[in-house]
């Protein structure tokens, strides 16, 4: 059965407050079609976390821009002043998170387990507050798993059963966002027949995907 | 030489042929025009490409090859992309041979301060705080002072990077490698004297008898 679904409808189905793991890396593999359509809904009130607020205007800067997002869990918000200033202003929470760290314990909520064991961070602000245990003599903290109600991922390809690929630097968060989401909503740049993606080739199997954007035939929807 | 051509150059004599290599943004960066001839290194970028060059070949940029600052980049044959969670592991799990991060402060105990200025300027750690934890050689790469003020201090007034301490710290001045003893001043940048090091510096330097001139080219 297709997956496919148009991009207002897929977006209709996340309500205000809702949170959200989104793709990308400065906007690059961010599910652009998706966020543009939650500016147009104006959902607010989001959790978004991802690795970055891009920039003003380009993919999650343009929830920010809107402001949207309540709460941000992000590792960098450097290439985007709004974002700065709303967290400075309090208008926006902005918990800031490692990389690494981010990266494993959105791995951690899709894979069930109970959080990661990370020597990144011990000692620095980012240990505030957290449990650290040692294991054979070194120190660890323990980092929480993220989950989500949505993961809004992209990626190259897609089979209308959701078997997904990815290309280059555009993977990034994506593939790890998929198992995390509650539901799972890809943006691919391109749909192809169910079996033209190779079974080695598939990085996310169909059953963690439950929504695939089609291609708009007017107004870039 | 302008000063971040003689930092950049003097990073570049200490990777090695073979090196897995991640360049952090801006100044780091750099430091991949000024290989020596003959040392092939793999460039890591953390967005999930080992293998980057950093100009795209005319006509080969691709809106999904891009550096960790988000701009076109190219990829050697035979790279290899993957994601986050690889990208990382090969960072935390030491398999990153060299990594070359900018710093805004360097204190005596070799600690790094690079990601905020609280209440002033908050980028976020990025990547820099798992780099720091993770890499096999952390070398900062950073200008000695700022607006004339020292960024080598006692200890770092700004929340720090990692409470690991860095391997090398190369500024346009000098070399100086931080070990359990303290900071020891290696090498001074052509026509610098250690007197001038010493009075930019705010830590107390470990001044050999000798301290050679940095082995860069113009």
């Amino acid at each position: 059965m297709s997956k496919a679904v148009n991009v207002t409808k897929a977006v209709e189905l996340i309500p205000d407050g809702a949170s959200l793991l989104v793709g990308g890396f400065l906007g690059v593999g961010s599910p652009h079609r998706i966020l543009a359509e939650l500016v147009r809904q104006g959902r607010k009130d989001l959790t978004v976390i991802a690795n970055d607020t891009a920039r003003p205007g380009v993919g999650i800067g343009l929830l920010i821009d809107a402001k949207l997002v309540r709460k941000l869990i992000v590792t960098h918000i450097g290439t985007n002043p709004e974002t700065q200033r709303q967290m400075i202003a309090g208008e926006t929470e902005v918990e800031l998170a490692p990389q690494g760290t981010l990266a494993e314990r959105i791995r951690a909520g899709g894979f069930g387990l109970g959080g990661v064991l990370t020597p990144t961070g011990v000692g620095t602000v980012v240990a505030e507050g957290k449990q650290t245990v040692e294991v054979d003599g070194e120190t660890f903290l323990l980092e929480k798993p993220i989950k989500a109600d949505f993961a809004l991922i992209a990626c190259w390809r897609a089979d209308y059963n959701g078997n997904l690929d990815y290309s280059l630097t555009a993977r990034n968060f994506n593939p790890v966002m998929a198992p995390a989401g509650a539901v799972v909503i890809a943006e691919p740049t391109e749909i192809v027949p169910v079996g033209a993606i190779a079974p080695d080739d598939v990085v996310t199997p169909h059953v963690l995907v439950d929504h695939i954007i089609e291609k708009g035939m007017s107004n870039g929807r | 030489m302008d000063d971040k051509v003689v930092i950049a150059k003097r990073v570049a004599l200490e990777l090695r042929s073979g090196n897995l290599v991640n360049l952090g943004i801006g100044l780091p960066t750099t430091v991949a025009r000024y290989l020596p001839a003959g040392v092939v290194v793999h460039f890591q970028s953390e967005n999930g490409i080992i293998g980057m060059q950093p100009v795209p070949e005319a006509g080969l940029a691709n809106e999904f090859l891009t550096d960790a600052g988000g701009g076109p980049i190219g990829a050697v044959a035979g790279a290899a992309a993957f994601d986050s969670c690889m990208s990382f592991g090969l960072i935390r799990g030491k398999h990153l041979d060299v990594t070359v991060l900018g710093g805004l402060q360097v204190d005596e105990l070799g600690q790094l301060a690079n990601w905020m200025v609280p209440g002033k300027m908050v980028p976020g750690m990025g990547g820099a705080m798992d780099l720091v934890s993770g890499a096999r050689r952390v070398i900062v790469a950073m200008t000695h002072t700022a607006k004339g003020a020292p960024k080598v201090l006692k200890r770092c007034n700004l929340p720090l990077t990692s409470v690991r301490r860095v391997d090398l710290l190369v500024t346009e001045m000098a070399v100086i490698e931080p070990t359990g003893a303290g900071l020891v001043l290696k090498e001074v940048a052509p026509g610098v004297t250690v007197e001038q090091v010493v009075a930019a510096t705010e830590a107390a330097l470990i001044v050999p008898d000798q301290v050679p001139v940095m082995a860069i080219t113009e």
